[in-house]
């Protein structure tokens, strides 16, 4: 015999007690609450669910981007079909009788899985073949039809922001088990990212029906139906005219043109070329093959997706570093003889006086005077070795944004890439490098990738001498609040106080007449802006051409950059790419005098230049 | 063969079993079986299933009839071992199933392993703790069985089959049973409350809770209990003024620690001396108090700490389901939501055999696997789910009550095992579908369809009946 026995009715009751509190939970969710009551009464009732209408999308002035128009889904209930004229239905919807015998064979084939539920006939009928249809429903048991909403859009352009619709695929459906077969969903751009706010919330009618499956009436008079609850309009930080202008200016170019208000990092303009056709994008599945065949990927959304050099652009923020670290002052001196020569190896640069100080440095873009600068940084002897003094020029372009994700609200942002001494040591041997190794760091060539995006917030960042807000597509209102990560101010490493020798340089850049600057033809009429051209070597073929503006001088109200593939000097397609822009969105319109430069890019045709993989 | 007196053989057993194994059929008939086809097809679950079962009552009649009792003591490390490398083996090569490596394929059949190390378990406990010179208050004892029960939970936690190993805890009931501390399944559960509070309020009420809970047993202990209590509770009371104590402006100093970090410092300190002070007066109760209070104090610490970064996301986002911290029931939330309408749906009296449109439509998903509870629930009922609740808890009641009155202590040790490995399923499984519990993916005993789970409940029963019935033939 044990002892311990009484422990025995320690553990019964104990368990007692747990089975009790198990029955007490049954008898609450079965007898008490209602709620789960009438979600599923019986098979009598039919549910018929009803869509919402998806919200729109607004521009940043109330204008529609992307608007709903009406069309209709012929559904099916196979369980429901008996007999009926197949050649009067074909009619109706210009439908080919095979296209029909297929469908149900498909049915009879999946029958048990199928059972009593409706599936989609055909897709997106117009509203005469509907009406033509209902007129003799009656000949069709089993059919009926479904209002659905399809996307239209008002402004041409942008069907890379705005991104595509399309019905949910079973994988898709795992994943997320709150949409079922028959939804739409957001697949890509802002229609993803404001999937949760667009969609709104489906209803249903519930409808008694007999044990022949006819519908006898609404049950309980709609007490228990669910309206559908329309999907919110977004309004988007979007300028729907100068976006639709953008477009225009980068058609035939491959490349993005991002415009960010500085003030508030709202983006005023995305374009990625080349784009989705907007005429394609509401009806993308009938075209998703030759899209997605186009060899220059209209579906890839280059100004976030597409990490490149930036070239000369990158001298603005070396040139802070330097500033801040203490190795420069806007009056240093450095001589360029046609390049940075140090043993054998040689840093081009083009013709200019000599020597240069900051100012003019930013002017004319030369390559010797950053190589110099770079040097100092790298090599400060406060930082006791190559690899420390690395270490801290990253973090100060870390500062800035470049290599990391913006964290944006935009889908498929990249990081780009900022090189580390890991990488460093891999190329050249542990700690067997030297400032003169990494030189091309310096005019925004080698391992260096950022996308057009943190270019774009590179202008916004000096036109703010200092500070950025995360860009973002969606506008902050009442009803829809943007997340507060957007209302933050980030301050770059460089004390805000360096930032306006840095603004000199690029107002001169773009408005020094005596000769040398380098991007005259950027010079917006009324209006004082600063620029830096980049012209990005790289293994793809033509430089490629590359602006940073912003406008005006003092409040800066818009920043760009124009990132052109393969498009030559910065001062070539991108600088009058930018500026263009700048022009439309400040003076509402082209200054005579600069119309032909205007018509010049609308005709430049530059996809030749680009190399593409062909299919 | 033997010869056989059936009057030996414990019918009401029996009978349950039958009653439990007929209606799971019955309910995997109705939520998976279709309109059309060949009503005897291998592609039918209830047909798979009506072959387990047949093959379960031909294991079940071989453990009776032809298999000597004797053996099971005998087998009891080999088959341990064996069933700990067949455990470790599946966590590599095994089928990977919803996220778990737990499955052996073989051709088109399953085998999970962590089915039967149950019984493995069972017949090595009972082999170890009825020798005659076993004892809990023997540390060399305690720690040999503490190692045996950790060695498959770990392997099973390598498969990530959370749920099977949660059913490990239920073998600690018979070690207190035979004489374990009942401290251990108390500091369980309390550690289990300090977890939750955290989540559900923040650490600073788990320490007060805590620190009331620790008071007032220290109070009993010191048998002056008309003091203690009162005290502690002005301590408790004070110390939840220690949060508006730190927004006075003149303490700002101190706000470089949060509240809950400044309570846990006070008391903390407190505890370690006096944790000192019982050791040097050899008061060893009290010591152990306050050093129990000092690692529920840890525990606090560590909750957060456990919760973001030891589970796994979905573990979590369970968690915070359950727990009411976050709601989703179109994600996460998803199968309990669906698995509660389909329940509550069924009212009083159910709606009636293959009546239930929840389960037949596929709104609740694994309803013939983890979540069958909810066919009976939508089509028999609230009377229906009582009703099977009822055989259970008489099953488990009739092994226990059986169990206790065995004179061989390896059956009655064995007899305990099975009631609770029997207790921790059916709780586990019914207070997930019921929303008590996050979602653990673990069968109901003998109703759920899986061939694996049905013969290793059989093999478990059978055993004890075959021990039982030979008791009866001294």
């Amino acid at each position: 015999m044990s002892s311990f026995q009484n422990r025995r009715n320690i553990v019964v009751a104990a368990i007692v007690i747990v089975f009790a509190v198990i029955a007490f939970r049954l008898f609450k969710v079965q007898i008490l609450d209602k709620e789960y009551r009438i979600t599923a009464e019986n098979n009598a009732l039919k549910y018929e669910t009803v869509y919402p209408a998806r919200g729109r999308i607004l521009d940043r002035n109330g204008e529609v981007l992307v608007d709903n128009k009406l069309t209709y889904d012929i559904m099916v209930t196979p369980y429901d079909v008996r007999a009926f004229d197949t050649l009067a239905f074909c009619r109706i919807f210009d439908l080919d009788t095979a296209f029909v015998h297929e469908k149900f064979r498909e049915y009879r084939r999946f029958r048990t899985r199928i059972g009593y539920q409706s599936l989609v006939f055909k897709r997106q009928v117009t509203g005469e073949q509907y009406n033509m249809f209902i007129e003799k429903s009656y000949l069709f048991p089993g059919f009926s039809g479904v209002p659905r909403t399809t996307r239209s859009y008002p402004f041409p352009g942008g069907g890379n922001l705005y991104g595509y619709i399309s019905e949910v695929d079973p994988g898709y459906i795992r994943e997320h088990p709150e949409y079922r077969s028959g939804d739409y969903v957001g697949k890509t751009g802002m229609e993803e990212a404001y999937e949760t706010l667009l969609r709104g919330e489906k209803g249903y009618n519930i409808y008694l029906r007999d044990a022949h499956n006819r519908i006898q009436e609404h049950y309980k008079d709609g007490e228990y139906d669910k309206t559908a609850v329309p999907g919110v309009d977004v309004v988007t930080t979007i300028d729907g005219p100068l976006q639709a202008y953008g477009e225009r200016l980068m058609k035939n170019k491959v490349g993005s043109l991002v415009a960010i208000e500085p003030s508030t990092g709202e983006i005023l303009t995305m374009v990625s070329s080349p784009g989705i056709d907007v005429d394609l994008l509401a009806d993308i599945s009938k075209h998703y093959k030759d899209i997605a065949a186009d060899p220059y990927k209209p579906m890839f959304n280059r100004a976030v997706m597409s990490p490149q050099p930036p070239g000369s652009v990158f001298k603005l923020v070396n040139g802070l570093i330097g500033l801040q670290e203490g190795v420069l002052t806007p009056n240093t001196l450095y001589g360029c003889h046609h390049g940075y020569v140090v043993g054998n190896l040689r840093v081009g640069c083009h013709g200019h006086p000599s020597p240069i100080n900051l100012y003019q440095s930013i002017m004319m873009s030369c390559n010797a005077y950053y190589c110099y600068v770079f040097r100092s940084i790298i090599d400060n002897p406060k930082y006791e070795s190559v690899q420390k003094g690395f270490e801290r020029w990253k973090e100060y372009t870390e500062s800035f944004g470049f290599g990391r994700k913006l964290d944006t609200d935009i889908p498929g942002e990249k990081a780009g890439t900022m090189p580390t001494v890991e990488r460093y040591d891999r190329i050249h041997g542990k700690g067997r490098w030297k400032s003169i190794s990494i030189i091309s760091l310096s005019i925004g060539q080698g391992e260096i990738g950022c996308t057009p995006l943190h270019l774009a917030n590179l202008a916004a960042t000096i036109a703010n001498r200092g500070w950025f807000y995360t860009p973002h597509l969606q506008k902050d209102t009442p009803d829809c609040p943007i997340d507060g990560r957007f209302k933050e101010r980030h301050y770059t490493m460089v004390d805000t106080s360096h930032f306006a020798d840095i603004v000199q340089g690029m107002e001169l850049a773009i408005n020094y007449t005596g000769g040398g600057a380098t991007a005259n033809i950027a010079r917006v009429p009324g209006v004082i802006a600063c620029g830096k051209t980049g012209t990005a070597q790289n293994p793809h073929g033509d430089d490629h051409s590359v602006f940073i503006t912003f406008a005006p001088k003092d409040d800066p109200k818009i920043a760009v950059v124009a990132y052109v593939e393969n498009g030559g000097f910065g001062a070539t397609w991108a600088a009058p790419i930018a500026s263009l822009l700048v022009e439309k969105y400040l003076n509402g319109e082209i200054a005579p005098e600069r119309k032909p430069l205007e018509q010049r890019v609308f005709d430049g045709n530059l996809l030749h230049k680009v190399k593409v993989k062909k299919r | 063969m033997e010869n056989i007196n059936y009057r030996k053989l414990d019918w009401v057993v029996i009978g349950l079993y039958l009653l439990l194994v007929v209606f799971g059929w019955m309910n995997i008939y109705s939520s998976s079986a279709s309109d059309e086809g060949f009503i005897l097809s291998l592609k039918q679950k209830y047909v798979m299933d009506m072959i387990w079962v047949a093959s379960a009552l031909v294991i079940g009649g071989l453990i009776l009839f032809v298999i000597p009792h004797k053996v099971y003591s005998a087998i009891a490390w080999p088959l341990y071992v064996l069933i700990v490398v067949l455990l470790v083996a599946v966590a590599f090569v095994g089928k990977e199933v919803n996220g778990s490596r737990s499955w052996f394929a073989i051709g088109p059949f399953g085998l999970q392993p962590a089915e039967f190390s149950k019984i493995s378990m069972s017949i090595l406990l009972a082999h170890l703790m009825s020798k005659y010179d076993f004892k809990f208050s023997n540390p060399r004892d305690f720690i040999r069985i503490m190692v045996v029960l950790a060695i498959p939970i770990l392997s099973i936690l390598l498969e990530k089959e959370t749920g099977s190993a949660l059913v490990y805890l239920g073998f600690l009931i018979v070690c207190y049973r035979e004489g374990m501390t009942g401290w251990i399944l108390v500091a369980g559960l309390l550690a289990i409350l300090l977890f939750v509070f955290t989540l559900v309020f923040s650490p600073l009420v788990s320490i007060l809770v805590l620190a009331g809970l620790t008071g007032v047993t220290a109070s009993f202990y010191s048998r002056r209990p008309m003091i203690g209590i009162p005290a502690t509770a002005a301590a408790v009371i004070l110390l939840a003024f220690v949060p508006r104590l730190l927004r006075i402006e003149s303490l700002e100093p101190l706000t470089r620690l949060d509240p809950d970090q400044w309570v846990a410092l006070l008391t903390g300190v407190l505890a370690a001396v006096l944790t000192l002070v019982f050791w040097r007066r050899r008061k060893t109760s009290l010591r152990n108090l306050m050093l129990g209070y000092l690692l529920g104090l840890c525990l606090i610490f560590s909750v957060e700490f456990v919760f973001n970064h030891v589970l796994k996301d979905h573990q979590r986002a369970r968690i915070e389901v359950l727990l009411g911290i976050k709601e989703d029931p179109k994600g996460v939330g998803y199968n309990v939501h669906q698995s509660l309408i389909a329940i509550g749906s069924g009212g009083f009296a159910g709606k009636g055999f293959r009546g239930g449109t929840q389960t037949r439509f596929d709104f609740v998903p694994e309803q013939s696997t983890d979540f069958i509870f909810c066919t009976i629930g939508e089509e028999w009922g609230f009377l229906g789910a009582l009703a099977v609740l009822a055989v259970y808890l008489s099953l488990i009641l009739r092994l226990i009550g059986s169990a206790e009155k065995q004179k061989d202590s390896f059956a009655r040790i064995y007899g305990w095992c099975v009631a609770c490995c029997l207790l921790m399923h059916v709780v586990i499984n019914i207070c997930m579908t019921i929303g008590l519990m996050p979602v653990i993916g673990i069968p109901l005993p003998l109703i759920s369809y899986g061939g694996s789970s049905l013969w290793a409940f059989t093999i478990l029963i059978f055993i004890y009946l075959k021990l039982d019935m030979e008791k009866r033939s001294y």
